[in-house]
């Protein structure tokens, strides 16, 4: 396995009861990179990004077949889906700011790492939000209430609750679906300087957004994944005939 | 006549008729409050408070024992009421959710929660009283809590569910186990919705008289044992508006003016609470 591929999907198959939702999905993630997945509604690019992280499991009658391996191991079969979960975070689509302060938001991961020293968590917190690039606006209010934040931040202070445990790999759900443009471009920016310390899968339905942001776009369709590659040639010259129909708006 | 014509006066008609009953229905209530609230409030004075039974005909009695009682009885009913109805609802929209299990539990429970009080207290004399010889406000307080269990279990379910799922996954996205999701997360940003559900489940109880007929009966001494009959407010009150004596029905008054208003604030508060949450 390639040193600078931080995950790699083999033959991956997913269902929902008896139904086949994913087929056969073959793909590396690389390191510090942004990968996207695009695709038209339905296309099972949420239901691919819901595996790395095992969210599929608090449902019933999910099955998985195949290999996602990170780290040697098999994301599929391991026992530990929690401590998984602290090194694959996720950022969903409304923000999900936990009803608690400021602080509590940030710390929530780290306390359920155990860590109760109140010096680190000030620390690592601290740091978590300059990641986040939510300091300077939170900074003065870290004891009131999360829910008083506008949206925008409110999905920064998920961001920054997601890196403070500092995980090797941030799973974004449309992240920026329920942003406003301004919201979005300081999202955007902020998923950009982030690569420099985690590496980025992100589902999005705007390819722009795809195209501004990613090193590498995936398309899926119909459960299948269509196409992948570097996202300047994958947006410039699709070696596909369905990727290029749905890039240039034919359908989807 | 035009067709606009025809439409303005039906509007007309129904509008006047429907301001009507609803005036109908508030005339009522402000006749049975406002009743309550001349009889009631002139009867009040601070010896009802701390003055014990007397013997009819030697006045200047209070109802001590009845409030006391009341307080146990009800605070008994509330610490056995409210943790289980919290958890069975909590399994219903947790744990069991979408299980036929949990749906079954529920339509009992909405079953229950409809069963006559009074079906109830014969149920809880039978079980309890019966068995144990002898009446009890612990009895009483049993008999009330499954009377409270169905409604705090259901107000549980309604409020947990209106937490957004995806509030739990993202903090199962954490690593989060389970019961931590529920403890900090759900109850948490559902912590409004289940006060008043406790709130208002006290207020469901506070008012009934038939279980505790059965149950604690009644006692005409001030006592604070729950194992023995204890008096309650709303069996004195039948007791005593009941009785042959202006003295009692001036207490009865009284009395039904102390619970009356006690449901009156215990309801509103918890509107109020609400709606200043729910508000945006």
């Amino acid at each position: 396995m390639n040193d600078k591929h931080i995950l790699k999907v083999e033959h991956l198959n997913f269902y929902y009861s008896s139904k086949q939702v994913l087929f056969d999905i073959n793909m590396n993630i690389e390191k510090n990179m942004t990968t996207a997945l695009i695709g038209p509604s339905g296309c099972g690019k949420t239901t691919f990004l819901r595996c790395f992280n095992r969210m599929h499991d608090l449902y019933k009658n999910n099955r998985y077949e195949g290999k996602i391996i990170y780290n040697g191991e098999n994301i599929l079969t391991m026992r530990d889906s929690i401590n998984l979960r602290s090194k694959i975070g996720m950022v969903f689509q409304s923000p999900t700011p936990f009803p608690m302060s400021v602080f509590d938001n940030v710390a929530y991961g780290l306390r359920l790492n155990g860590i109760k020293n109140k010096a680190e968590l000030t620390d690592r917190v601290e740091n978590a939000l300059m990641k986040a690039a939510l300091w300077d606006e939170v900074k003065d209010r870290l004891n009131t209430t999360a829910s008083g934040l506008s949206g925008g931040q409110q999905q920064r202070l998920v961001i920054a609750r997601a890196l403070a445990v500092e995980p090797d790999i941030l799973l974004f759900d449309e992240p920026t679906s329920a942003l406003d443009p301004i919201a979005t471009a300081k999202i955007e920016e902020l998923m950009v300087e982030l690569k420099k310390i985690t590496t980025i899968i992100v589902v999005t339905h705007n390819m722009q957004q795809a195209a501004r942001i990613s090193d590498f776009t995936a398309f899926f369709y119909l459960g299948k994944l269509v196409e992948m590659g570097k996202t300047d040639e994958f947006f410039t010259r699709p070696k596909n005939r369905q990727t290029e129909n749905y890039i240039s708006g034919r359908f989807g | 006549m035009t067709n606009l014509k025809k439409r303005k006066i039906t509007n007309i008609f129904f509008l006047t008729i429907s301001t009507l009953t609803a005036f109908l229905g508030l005339f009522w209530l402000v006749m049975i409050l406002g009743d309550l609230f001349i009889q009631g409030a002139s009867s009040i004075n601070w010896k009802l408070f701390v003055d014990d039974f007397a013997p009819p005909g030697f006045g200047d009695g209070g109802l001590r024992p009845a409030f006391v009682g009341q307080l146990i009885i009800v605070s008994t009913a509330f610490i056995i009421g409210i943790p289980i109805g919290l958890l069975g609802g909590t399994f219903i929209a947790e744990y069991g959710r979408n299980s036929k299990t949990a749906k079954l539990i529920s339509t009992l429970s909405d079953l229950a929660g409809s069963i006559p009080s009074i079906v109830v207290g014969t149920f809880i004399y039978a079980v309890i009283v019966r068995t144990t010889g002898h009446f009890s406000a612990f009895s009483g307080s049993l008999a009330l809590a499954l009377i409270m269990i169905p409604v705090m279990l259901k107000t549980t379910e309604n409020m947990l569910n209106l937490v957004p799922w995806q509030l739990r996954e993202a903090a199962f996205a954490l690593g989060a186990p389970y019961y931590k999701v529920i403890f900090q997360i759900v109850y948490k940003s559902a912590s409004v919705g289940l006060l008043t559900g406790a709130v208002l489940s006290v207020a469901r109880i506070a008012g009934e008289t038939a279980p505790l007929l059965f149950t604690s009966l009644n006692n005409t001494f001030f006592s604070l044992n729950i194992t023995k009959p204890m008096a309650s407010l709303t069996v004195t009150i039948y007791r005593y508006a009941m009785g042959p004596y202006n003295d009692w029905h001036k207490l009865a008054w009284a009395g039904s003016f102390v619970i009356t208003v006690f449901i009156l604030l215990a309801t509103l508060i918890s509107r109020f609470i609400v709606n200043r949450r729910y508000k945006n």
